[in-house]
């Protein structure tokens, strides 16, 4: 392949949130944030590998883009640590609320005009759990695409890739590029930045912009925390008597 | 407003998958008058008589190119489908074949869309969705006004219930819009085996990201050979490559249905509870109250697994002699 390959990579930041209570703020659309910790999207970071990956295979440039405020260039400067080239944050502000389509719409008003081959995102974002941004995206720019890859590799003018369906089977398709192919988790080992890379990135520029107009056809009503139905029989105690009572339950099911 | 719901109908190798009669039910329930199932096939002639009772119509669109599943020519079938139609709403699985499709269709129609769904109802105008969010942690719901919506609804949520409405089956040609597809399906793999089948184990250990560490894997896989189970993993655990894709416990991995399954560290997403569920007896060990997972245990430890399996492990001891 030539040498100028481009590859943009659509990164999130989320809250951390599965060891943390979750709790509905007062607006009760959204969740109390101030004791989270956030980090890359789980899904986000392998994409961001796979495009690290090619760059090294195929000396490409890898840019980075997120929708988000001013704290999401965290994320940004965790991609330009590991090696992405260029980053750039649309800001969120004034976005208003919108759905996974209309951040799709958002990012693909940022791609107009822009040429790449091949445009990663993480599969899933492992706050909202929509999975729509990357095909929806690839849609609004014209652009073909596949969701849940877990293998991909370009070539002059074709992508081909293995989707991961249910019950351990993989699908192989080809895509014609320039395509827009969301990563699921679990296909590459996403590297750690170093040291010099950290420091190299904190002196990178970030690009701003300004989002697009994101009228969306959905609309949040509330978010709420769920009943738990047929909940389970809390063994209480200390952790020694907790783990005779499951001792005993072993016992009872033959497994001891 | 129209008063029919399109449902797509999901099938792989031949057979219906099980969620589109799920989402059958679910339409029929909205009170549709007319719920009209898409199947999309090389020949509708097999499928066909299976979906019949289940809807008022099924609307067979059959052509080589939808032999294997690939979005691009559903996508402009179903394009050109709703736009004759008008139908209210189109469900669609919220699978690997959905969520390829769903969104980028909601697109093309310039529908809104809601994934995941977990509840659905008819609302004055468009639908109500509920939908989880933060791995189950909370539910959201949605409004959508569009006319059509597109729900994609989750896997094994809604009971598929039997039915005989004896629905018509009709022909339609989806004509030349199908042609000059930018993707090609290319073949269908199996992820490799290796040789441990945790589907045929009685007893079954699943850790979770809880185990935090390889270093402590060994605890695990202690634990599990002191009562003759079979180790098993969610997800992370498995990218993390500290245990085999094949076992891997849940919807993109296997579905196990043993007499004792005890889950350590694992928060209970979803699509670990589908492959899960079935056990007899469910023993879960997680420091979070709130997990998701105890919601379908029968038994609930809320304390670090780091504590409770080596205490665990000397009361086995103590048992055995
Ligand atoms: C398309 C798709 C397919 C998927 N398929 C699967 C699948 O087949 N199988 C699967 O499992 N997942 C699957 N997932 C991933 C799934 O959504 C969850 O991310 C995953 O199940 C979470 O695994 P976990 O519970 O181990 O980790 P987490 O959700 O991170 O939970 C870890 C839990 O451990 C608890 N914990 C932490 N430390 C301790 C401790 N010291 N002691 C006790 N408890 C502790 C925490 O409270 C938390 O509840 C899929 C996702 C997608 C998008």
């Amino acid at each position: 392949m030539e040498a100028s390959v481009e590859i943009a990579v659509c990164l999130k930041r989320v809250p951390d949130t599965a060891e943390a209570d979750v709790k509905v703020d007062a607006s009760g659309k959204d969740i109390v944030r101030d004791k989270l910790a956030f980090t890359i999207n789980e899904a986000d970071n392998y994409a961001l590998e796979e495009a690290l990956l090619a760059k090294e295979k195929h000396n490409a440039n890898v840019t980075l883009v997120s929708v988000g405020a001013k704290e999401s260039e965290e994320v940004l400067r965790m991609g330009l640590a590991k090696g992405a080239t260029a980053a750039a944050r649309i800001d969120s502000a004034g976005l208003g609320e919108t759905d996974g389509i209309g951040i799709a719409r958002v990012l693909a008003g940022w791609f107009q005009g822009k040429t790449f081959d091949l445009i990663v995102t993480g599969a899933i974002a492992s706050d909202d759990g929509n999975s729509q941004v990357g095909p929806a995206l690839a849609e609004l720019l014209g652009l073909p695409h596949a969701a849940y890859v877990t293998k991909l590799d370009i070539q002059a003018g074709t992508a081909t890739v293995k989707r991961e369906l249910e019950g351990g089977f993989l699908e192989v398709k080809e895509l014609a590029t320039p395509c827009v192919v969301t990563i699921q988790t679990g296909g590459n080992a996403p590297r750690y930045a170093s040291i010099m890379g950290i420091k190299r990135a904190g002196a990178k520029p970030i690009e701003q912009a300004a989002p697009a107009k994101a009228e969306s056809k959905t609309q949040l009503i509330k978010v709420y925390v769920p009943e738990i139905v047929g909940a389970a029989q809390m063994v209480e105690g200390t952790v020694d008597e907790k783990a005779l009572k499951i001792a005993q339950l072993l016992k009872e099911k033959g497994a001891v | 407003m129209s008063n029919s719901i399109m449902v797509l109908v999901e099938h792989r190798q031949g057979a219906i998958r099980d969620v589109s009669f799920e989402m059958l039910t679910a339409a029929r329930k909205l009170g549709a008058g007319n719920v009209e199932a898409v199947l999309m096939a090389e020949s509708c002639d097999l499928l066909a008589p299976a979906i019949a009772p289940h809807a008022n119509k099924v609307v067979c669109v059959s052509g080589p190119i939808f032999r294997d599943f690939n979005y691009e020519p559903y996508q402009k079938a179903l394009v050109k489908l709703a736009a004759e139609r008008k139908p209210a709403a189109i469900l669609i699985a919220n699978s690997a074949f959905g969520t390829d499709l769903g969104p980028s269709l909601a697109v093309a129609l310039n529908a809104g869309l809601v994934s995941d769904a977990v509840a659905c109802t008819k609302a004055d105008s468009g639908f109500s969705v509920s939908r989880g969010m933060y791995a189950g942690k909370l539910v959201a719901d949605w409004a959508v006004r569009s006319e059509p919506s597109v729900i994609m609804v989750r896997q094994s949520n809604f009971k598929a219930e039997p039915a005989s409405l004896g629905g018509t089956v009709e022909k339609w040609d989806a004509g030349d819009v199908v042609s000059g597809a930018k993707t090609k399906f290319l073949s269908l793999e199996e992820v490799p085996t290796t040789g441990i089948d945790i589907t045929k184990a009685t007893i079954v250990v699943g850790i979770g990201r809880g185990i935090k560490e390889a270093k402590n894997m060994p605890l695990a896989q202690e634990f599990a050979q002191d009562i003759g189970a079979v180790l098993a993993a969610s997800r992370p655990v498995v990218d993390a490559g500290w245990l085999p894709k094949e076992v891997q416990i849940g919807s993109s991995g296997k579905t196990i249905k043993p007499k004792l399954y005890i889950a350590l560290g694992i928060s209970g997403a979803f699509q670990h509870i589908a492959g899960m569920k079935g056990a007899d007896t469910i023993i879960a060990v997680n420091k979070d109250p709130k997990a998701p997972i105890f919601s379908v245990a029968h038994y609930g430890i809320v304390d670090d697994l780091h504590k409770v399996v080596p205490a665990l492990r000397t009361k086995i001891k103590e048992m055995k002699t």
